[in-house]
């Protein structure tokens, strides 16, 4: 088990080094760095200095070794636009993102198993056909309209929700929450939703083909044959059975819940890390852009990290120390 | 006499589909007496596991009985509720399957799948159906049961997964055991173990087994009386030695032909020419018709019904019509058709 976790940790490393390199590379070669920090009436002695002074003038292995040491350290300079270190800009948006991206993951998951076992094992009934028409439309319309049309029906028509921010939030420390008001509840429901709509549609679909899949298999029927309870056969033998694969997808879609939560948060202007990086692209601040890189890529790297140690625990196959082996 | 402890009563099983339906076991009766050891060979598609599966109420949909009755020790079975048939399951009638690599669930432990199955059926605590689930595996012949019965299936080979598998499907002391085809997912070394396991531990729980398989070496050694299977009927059902000495349909005839013996010396092994029919094309008539030496014209037109031609001893076939009836029911609905 250690051995295979460090193995996987190594394997992280190659993955952040390489993705580090990219970042790198956009941060040192998209543009000039000099011409976008220096007013247009710069002279250009003064340029020479600044790049002497920042190390550009250095050659490109040095700088991405520096590159990577500052990243170590958290350091990935300042931001063009706003004059602030770009770690502590991402560091204070973090908290929005993190709340939505783990509230609409939730709903996504607990609804997308539930749908998708009711759906598995009541293929016939009109309920679940009437569930599985509906997923369609959460497959297939694109998450801005999702938001929209909410927005326009319990905002704008019902009045019963905020369309926009995060309401009020409390400050935990360096956390800034919107858990512990009503107002910053009530507008996390609308961008939660949207989120979590197209990640519930994809599990439950997942968890429908799986389950689907296992119930044909030998196993359910020598445990049917044996005399288990339904109960059992359903929740304790199949439904673990398809928890692999269903790991796999909701693990990575996690991970896309948090690396796109871009458009969800632009539609609902929601203070997090994504609507940072899109402004962040539209005036070319790289290092936000650069460090927003690294961040996805660590976010991916972790859950994937979690996605494959939680195998191990649902697989006993997977174990290959122990057991006398086939 | 004592009372049969299963009887099936023309058993007819379907599967509606697109074309029409499809008929898999048509008109089947047989009984198993307690202790008994009846095997039930055909070929592929014969319909002898689906007879299996029907009596334990097992058809996979769009799969039904369509007429015929069940008896478990004289209590009917075919129509109960899912809540009570589940109780048979397991408890009355243990099960086992061809393939023992698929049977046992890959993510529960061999401890998790006997107790739980254990305490299903037996109102005994976690610790005595540890207790009995380890003596189970030790009666299989596993060693070092206490020990193993921690590992997960994938830790085993396939022949002490069929171990495994005999010993979850005893484990609540059936009356009556299933085998479909337990052997033929094994190695031919160790098929003659886990047969014998089957048997022996039957014999000693008093519990009758319905061998189903297409091993007829298998039946010789085994059974006490053999029904042979073709196209979803019985074509005969017999005390095993007769049937083997002494075939009187002609497809057990070519079956029992079929079995290279030591010693005859022959270039070739008999064969009956060829296939079984699909069940979408069954021919009319008696449904070996068109692979018989012997057919007759009336073979090609009425269905030949089991005749008594011995005690015990049943036959269909036109060469044995049945006692004072010359002309037989046709089977309206086939008719129908």
């Amino acid at each position: 088990m250690l051995a295979f976790i460090i193995r996987r940790l190594a394997q992280s490393v190659v993955v952040m080094l390489f993705v580090a390199l990219i970042a790198f590379i956009v941060f040192r070669y998209v543009g000039d760095p000099i011409a976008s920090m220096v007013g247009v009436d710069t002279r250009l002695e003064d340029q020479e200095i600044m790049r002497e002074r920042l190390g550009l003038n250095d050659s490109v292995i040095i700088q991405f070794a520096r590159f990577i040491g500052n990243a170590m350290q958290g350091e990935f300079g300042i931001s063009y636009r706003l004059q602030q270190p770009v770690t502590e800009l991402i560091l204070s948006r973090l908290p929005a993102t993190i709340e939505l991206a783990v509230v609409s993951a939730t709903i996504a998951l607990v609804f997308g198993v539930i749908f998708g076992v009711y759906t598995a094992l009541r293929p016939k009934s009109w309920s679940a056909a009437a569930i599985m028409a509906l997923s369609l439309v959460g497959v297939s319309l694109p998450t801005f309209l999702i938001g929209i049309g909410l927005i326009y029906l319990f905002a704008v028509e019902l009045g019963w929700l905020p369309s926009f921010g995060r309401g009020q939030v409390v400050d935990l420390g360096w956390w800034r929450t919107g858990f512990l008001t009503e107002s910053g509840l009530k507008s996390l429901i609308l961008p939660a939703i949207t989120l979590s709509l197209f990640q519930l549609t994809l599990i439950m679909r997942l968890v429908r083909a799986e389950m689907l899949e296992v119930m044909r298999t030998e196993y359910i029927r020598f445990a049917k044959a044996r005399g288990l309870t339904q109960r059992t056969i359903n929740f304790g033998h199949a439904l673990k059975n398809t928890l692999v694969p269903v790991i796999t997808i909701t693990g990575l879609q996690l991970g896309s819940v948090i690396a796109f939560a871009i458009v969800t948060e632009t539609v609902f202007q929601w203070p997090g890390v994504g609507s940072l990086f899109i402004v962040s692209v539209q005036v070319v601040d790289v290092p936000v852009m650069a460090a927003y890189l690294m961040f996805i890529a660590l976010v991916f790297v972790l859950i994937n990290l979690v996605v494959d140690i939680l195998y191990y625990v649902v697989d006993p196959r997977l174990r290959v120390d122990g057991g006398t082996g086939k | 006499m004592t009372e049969p402890l299963l009887s099936v009563r023309n058993l007819t099983v379907e599967f509606p589909t697109r074309r029409g339906i499809l008929t898999a076991v048509q008109d089947v009766s047989f009984d198993i007496m307690p202790g008994e050891v009846l095997g039930v060979v055909g070929e592929s598609g014969a319909g002898k596991s689906m007879t299996g599966s029907a009596i334990n109420g097992l058809i996979e949909r769009p799969g039904r009985i369509a007429q015929g009755e069940v008896f478990l020790q004289g209590r009917r079975i075919d129509n109960l509720p899912a809540a009570e048939m589940r109780k048979i399951r397991g408890r009355k009638i243990g099960m086992i399957f061809q393939d023992p690599l698929t049977s046992l669930n890959p993510l529960y432990r061999i401890s998790e799948q006997l107790i739980e199955t254990i305490r299903t059926h037996l109102p005994l605590s976690e610790s005595e159906a540890r207790k009995k689930a380890i003596g189970l595996l030790d009666d299989v012949g596993i060693p070092d049961a206490g020990r193993r019965i921690n590992d997960y299936p994938h830790q085993f080979s396939g022949g002490m997964r069929q171990r495994v598998v005999i010993a979850l499907a005893l484990c609540a002391g059936p009356d009556l055991v299933i085998a479909d085809e337990p052997t033929t997912a094994l190695d031919v070394s160790v098929q003659a173990q886990i047969i014998d396991v089957m048997k022996r531990l039957c014999a000693e729980n008093g519990a009758a087994i319905m061998l189903v398989t297409h091993d007829m070496g298998v039946i010789a050694e085994t059974a006490d009386r053999v029904a042979v299977m073709y196209a979803g009927r019985i074509a005969e059902i017999g005390p095993v030695r007769d049937v083997i000495k002494d075939a009187k349909h002609p497809y057990s005839a070519g079956l029992m032909g079929a079995i290279p013996r030591l010693g005859a010396n022959l270039d070739r092994l008999m064969q009956i020419p060829g296939a079984m029919p699909r069940l979408s094309a069954i021919p009319r008539g008696c449904a070996f018709n068109p692979r018989c030496e012997h057919v007759m014209d009336k073979c090609r037109v009425d269905q030949p019904q089991p005749a008594e031609i011995a005690p015990g001893r049943q036959v269909a076939c036109w060469l044995y019509p049945p006692q004072g009836s010359t002309t037989p029911l046709v089977d309206e609905r086939r008719q129908a058709e």
